[in-house]
């Protein structure tokens, strides 16, 4: 996390902000949902979401906000109640983690291919069974193809600095998909840090207001929505989703800038940490950043030119970030929280495969599942993640099989 | 959706996103009554233009011309039968799906009223 303002110090913008706070990550996104005020909030309850929900129903029943706070039966009626409500022409927000997510994985399809700029906070947490309400990237995961742009965060200064920005991307005319604002369970949502916010007039006036061209309960409308497609239009209307992702990287990236200089805390869709003379790099989603820092820290000191790239923008993948960021670099140790089941690689070293292979000197890929269900990673794993790679690096042998870095 | 034409389909950079229907009265177009077992057939002696199965009906099948009943719509019956359990005076029956009941019921057809005169 990278914070460049001291309390009652002005950012670079000029304005005078608010009192630091000391919240949690989801008391941080409630706190952006309170000053953007949408118009509907559908959610259902689950660890670890749940402060984001709590904290924001506090602030209807305190009569902070206008929203319609819809206390739904389930996150599948949670997402429904968002895309009916964006469909009318409000702005909606959920949130939810791992097991809900999955609960509204068909309206999450639907969200998007009615092209409703909803937004949705994404407490990461793994899948049952057995039983688990910890950190993993499996829901990440399993909600990567659903034409979703999603933006994963490292700490709860991200994942308030993201989610000011996340309606201004949805919302955007050449994009108009919903949208996934990424905190890890635990390590983000219920950590408490100093988080600096922005004056409620500042969020209010950089989200603007929700103006949509068409809308069900537009005075005079005829308009339809969910519609039959079939087989007339369905392959069309799926192709112009292809490019309402490929829009949405500039928009992000044009978003998370414009937030960046208000706060002074620039946020870029890929994350470099001491790239520019590595020969080896470890990539990350997330808040294990943090770990894997210290661990290349601790490298660096041990005389290996190592460096780490955290990838923001998970969907749509920036490819050409990634590839930048990856040039003249041997070998790459990709960190994979989150087991692909009978895949040829898990999900992030898919994308990475995919997004080097057209490069003239790609750089070799070794897979590391790590962290599953919430199993905490020591800085020593990553380190030993970094003497592979390097040992790869020399031998120019790349491996079949992931390693599993703490695997008992 | 716009306007289909015969010969010239919409690419998909030309076609309303999301699937939002902008103009109204497109299920007209679509054929939904192809999937039927059996159809409507009223009988006009004993019907009393109550309209009961005009109200009932949940596909609009039914064509009415000054304040009479006329005709069944067949491209959009689905042949539920909903208007032969309302109907008060039981002057409707469901019948087999046929060429030949399809003629005595559809507004299509060109039996009785035209399917221009009764819209």
């Amino acid at each position: 996390m990278t914070t460049t303002q001291k309390q009652g110090q002005k950012p670079s913008s000029g304005i005078t902000l608010p009192p630091a706070q000391a919240i949690n990550g989801g008391e941080a996104v409630a706190y952006a949902m309170r000053q953007i005020d949408p118009e509907v909030v559908a959610a259902y309850p689950i660890t670890p979401q749940t402060f984001i929900i709590e904290k924001f129903s506090e602030y209807v029943a305190d009569g902070l906000v206008n929203t319609e706070y819809i206390n739904v039966e389930s996150e599948h009626a949670a997402m429904s109640a968002c895309v009916g409500a964006t469909a009318a022409g409000g702005r909606a927000q959920t949130a939810t983690s791992g097991p809900g997510l999955a609960l509204m994985y068909e309206m999450l399809w639907v969200a998007s291919g009615m092209r409703l700029p909803i937004v949705m906070h994404l407490c990461s947490r793994s899948f049952s069974a057995p039983l688990n309400i910890l950190c993993d990237h499996s829901d990440v995961m399993g909600m990567r193809e659903s034409s979703w742009p999603m933006l994963i965060g490292s700490s709860p200064q991200e994942a308030y600095d993201q989610a000011v920005a996340m309606p201004t991307i949805a919302e955007n005319k050449s994009v108009l998909l919903p949208v996934a604002n990424v905190l890890d369970g635990f390590t983000v949502t219920h950590s408490v840090e100093r988080v600096e916010v922005l004056p409620d007039e500042v969020v209010k006036e950089f989200a603007g207001e929700y103006e949509p061209d068409i809308w069900a309960l537009q005075p005079g409308s005829t308009a339809t929505f969910g519609t039959l497609d079939a087989n007339d239009f369905y392959f069309e209307h799926k192709r112009q989703q292809v490019e309402a992702m490929k829009n949405s990287l500039e928009v992000v990236r044009t978003q998370l800038n414009a937030v960046g200089e208000i706060t002074g805390r620039p946020m870029n869709l890929v994350e470099e940490y001491l790239m520019d003379d590595a020969e080896i790099a470890l990539v990350v989603l997330g808040s294990s950043e943090g770990m894997v820092r210290a661990a290349i820290d601790q490298a660096r000191a041990d005389g290996i030119k190592v460096g780490m790239v955290r990838i923001r923008l998970f969907r749509p993948f920036p490819v050409a970030d990634v590839r930048k960021a990856l040039e003249g670099i041997g070998a790459v140790g990709v960190l994979d929280r989150a087991i692909a089941f009978g895949t040829p690689g898990n999900g992030l070293l898919q994308d990475l495969a995919t997004s080097t292979r057209t490069m003239p000197d790609r750089p070799l890929l070794m897979d590391f599942v790590y962290g599953l269900g919430g199993r905490a990673t020591p800085k020593q794993l990553f380190r030993q993640a970094v003497d592979e790679v390097l040992n790869m690096n020399e031998t120019r042998v790349e491996p079949d099989e992931p390693a599993y870095l703490g695997l008992k | 959706m716009p306007e289909q034409q015969s010969s010239e389909r919409p690419l998909w950079q030309q076609i309303q996103p999301g699937g939002i229907g902008v103009n109204p009265g497109s299920t007209e177009r679509v054929q939904t009554g192809d999937w039927r077992t059996e159809v409507p057939v009223i009988d006009f002696e004993r019907c009393t233009h109550c309209m009961i199965c005009w109200v009932d009906c949940p596909d609009a099948s039914f064509e009415v011309a000054n304040a009479k009943l006329i005709a069944v719509d067949l491209k959009h019956c689905k042949g539920c039968g909903i208007c032969a359990q309302v109907c008060p005076v039981k002057c409707i029956e469901m019948v087999p799906d046929s060429a030949e009941n399809r003629e005595t019921t559809d507004v299509n057809s060109g039996n009785g009223a035209s399917s221009e005169s009764a819209r």
